[in-house]
């Protein structure tokens, strides 16, 4: 990230009436970032996006783009370009002149025009599908039509409306791809509103989750998935196993507490965290439990039976009660050593890190990130 | 109804084709049109048919001598009387639809994009003039367009003039004014439909694309709401050209059209072959016009990309 965010929101509140689609949010993204904002629907991501594209005026707050103060400026006056959610195809121009629609109020020379439109098309693989017509394009062409469209205007932020989530799952998958390195080649800042919490791992350099007009947690990938602050940010990215466990030592910068079944368990403390009943939350991510088979050991075991098991081809869901546990325990286990042949009811051993323990603030407490 | 429908059908296959024809989705449909299809073909084609056929017929005082004959289109096309009448028939009639579809399209598009949840009221409140009769509503226009009518005595009361315009009643402006109103409704409806049907976010990416509301509204939502306009214009326009209640009422001398020389054929003339010939040769000619107007809106849209 450079010195100066390319995108400044401060602040940012927006109502229906008495209903809050956003609760002052205040977020930073860096030139040149691909961030995702990822949340259930109405959490207000999309809302927030439509503030950024110039769609929707916020009830307060502002919004800074490249450092102009935007928030009242109109969509056809802001250095930013959408990929609406349909896409938004002009069904009465065909691909080339979709592509072109934007340039034409630049008034440049023909050839120049051509060369623009034509290199647009090539960066999206479609070359020469420029004589095409809106309704002759299947779903990924429509998207890659409304990608070209969209960069063409060599905009400063590229907005992406849940982009794939009209096709299908390979598809899907081939475009993630396609578009990580769209946006690597093109190097401008992408804001990528999705619902689907592996397309922002897979994609993002950063993430919001939001949650209730609410910004969650900011963070890359690797952290919001390891280290989720709050429950609710644990539970969207993922499986995820809750435990209440009793608070033992609160230290200067961890704690220890008693997981039950799971023992002594020292964690890291978040920044800000309290606890008011002497109770805390902790998970532990389903793929962090491993079972154990035959005579093999390893430092910290529990034993328990197979409740319930789902075959997912590779790998094998498994559900595993445990005496003392209030709740059964999910895990992923590959199935290299049979684990979709183990009968429900089986008693087994797994293994697990105390060290893959996170501690989770709850919702009200850690709502907003800081 | 459609048991009803099917007994009456005309379309019932030969029993050689088997039965599978008839329990297709093919044969429903057809059994479903058939009285409609029956009652059209009896009182629209054959009769249309009848006048083309007279057309090419001689009245001869009582009689209709029934060789065939291309002198009464010589008449209808070569006449002066005949000629200014087409002319001026067609004249007034894209007049008023131009003018119709000019008025209707702001108040189309003010009930599709800001018409808000009370759309339908809108709607309704379109449509009730047509709730009186069309004569009554005529004969109102006489009212206000009058040498003492509610036009002159107002612009006299505020003093806008000092005696009463006579120009207003009894012309082609008249019949114009009239139509105008009567067919609002009727051009505001399709033009409506067609501006509920694009999708919201297609104006959103013209905005984003870098037009203001005016050139987003040239580029993209005119285009896409033509054939609601080219619609408008024909469901005006044709039934306007034939025209007889609008310019007896209101038209005086010049506001004269192609109807009321039709129906003087038939009636006090006497004379129903050159009527049918005027009436063929109206037909042709609206329809002639029709086209031209939908290929030069068609081309004038596509100019404005």
């Amino acid at each position: 990230m450079s010195d100066r965010p390319m995108i400044s929101i401060e602040n940012v509140s927006r109502y229906y009436g008495v209903y809050k689609a956003l609760d002052d949010v205040s977020l930073q993204i860096g030139e040149g970032e691909f961030f995702s904002l990822l949340g259930p629907s109405g959490c207000g991501k999309t809302t927030l996006l439509r503030s950024i594209a110039g769609f929707d005026v916020p009830t307060s707050g502002e919004i800074r783009i490249d450092g102009v103060a935007s928030t009242l400026l109109p969509a056809n006056r802001r250095p930013t370009n959408m990929v609406f959610q349909n896409y938004a195809i002009f069904p009465h121009l065909d691909v080339g002149e979709n592509v072109a629609y934007g340039l034409k109020r630049l008034r440049l020379d023909a050839a120049e025009e051509r060369r623009r439109v034509a290199d647009a098309l090539d960066q999206v693989r479609l070359t020469g599908l420029d004589r095409r017509k809106a309704n002759e394009l299947s779903g990924g062409q429509r998207q890659r039509v409304a990608l070209a469209r969209a960069l063409v205007m060599r905009p400063k932020v590229l907005l992406l409306d849940e982009p794939l989530s009209a096709l299908d799952k390979k598809l899907r998958e081939q475009m993630q791809v396609e578009l990580r390195s769209l946006q690597q080649a093109v190097g401008i800042t992408f804001i990528l509103v999705t619902h689907d919490q592996y397309e922002a791992l897979a994609l993002s350099d950063r993430i919001a989750v939001m949650f209730g007009g609410c910004i969650a947690q900011v963070a890359t990938p690797k952290e919001i998935y390891q280290h989720p602050r709050t429950r609710k940010v644990a539970d969207f990215l993922g499986g995820m196993n809750f435990l209440r466990a009793r608070l033992l030592a609160d230290r200067k910068g961890d704690v220890s507490v008693d997981a039950a079944k799971f023992g002594t368990v020292n964690l890291a403390k978040p920044v800000g965290f309290t606890t008011s009943d002497g109770h805390v939350t902790v998970g532990i991510r389903p793929e962090r439990l491993r079972l154990l088979w035959d005579d093999e050991k390893a430092p910290h075991e529990l034993t328990g039976r197979v409740e319930n098991r789902a075959y997912f081809g590779e790998v094998t869901h498994l559900t595993i009660g445990v005496d003392g546990l209030e709740q059964p325990l999910s895990m992923v286990e590959t199935n290299d050593y049979g684990a979709d042949d183990l009968p429900v009811g089986a008693e087994i051993r797994l293994a697990y890190d105390p060290d893959a323990f996170v501690l989770l603030a709850d919702d009200e407490m850690g709502l907003r990130a800081r | 109804m459609s048991t009803a429908a099917i007994a009456s059908s005309p379309e019932k296959p030969a029993p050689a084709k088997g039965i599978r024809w008839l329990h297709g989705e093919e044969a429903r449909g057809l059994a479903m049109i058939s009285p409609t299809l029956l009652y059209a073909l009896a009182l629209l084609l054959v009769p249309v048919l009848l006048v083309i056929a007279y057309s090419f017929w001689t009245q001869n005082y009582l009689e209709i001598d029934r060789t065939f004959t291309f002198e009464n289109y010589r008449l209808a096309l070569t006449e002066p009387i005949y000629r200014d009448l087409f002319v001026r028939s067609l004249w007034i009639s894209m007049l008023t639809s131009a003018i119709t579809v000019v008025f209707s399209y702001p108040i189309a598009w003010y009930i599709s994009f800001h018409g808000g949840p009370h759309k339908n009221l809108w709607l309704f409140l379109v449509t009730i003039p047509c709730w009186t009769s069309y004569l009554l509503r005529v004969m109102s226009w006489k009212v206000i367009l009058g040498y003492g009518g509610v036009l002159n005595t107002g612009l006299m009361a505020a003093g806008v003039i000092d005696q009463p315009i006579t120009s207003l009643l009894y012309n082609a402006n008249a019949v114009v004014i009239t139509l105008v109103h009567s067919w609002a409704a009727f051009a505001i409806l399709p033009i409506y439909v067609s501006l509920q049907k694009i999708d919201r976010s297609l104006i959103e990416a013209a905005r984003d694309l870098g037009d203001g509301a005016v050139r987003s509204f040239l580029r993209v939502t005119l285009p896409l709401s033509m054939p609601g306009v080219i619609s408008a214009f024909l469901i005006v326009m044709i039934p306007t050209v034939g025209d007889y209640v609008t310019p007896k009422l209101v038209g005086g001398k010049d506001g004269v059209m192609i109807a009321t020389a039709i129906q003087a054929q038939f009636g006090k003339s006497a004379n129903w072959p050159l009527g049918a010939a005027l009436s063929v040769t109206t037909m042709v000619l609206v329809s002639l016009a029709a086209a031209a107007v939908v290929l030069s809106l068609r081309f004038a849209v596509r100019r404005l990309r």
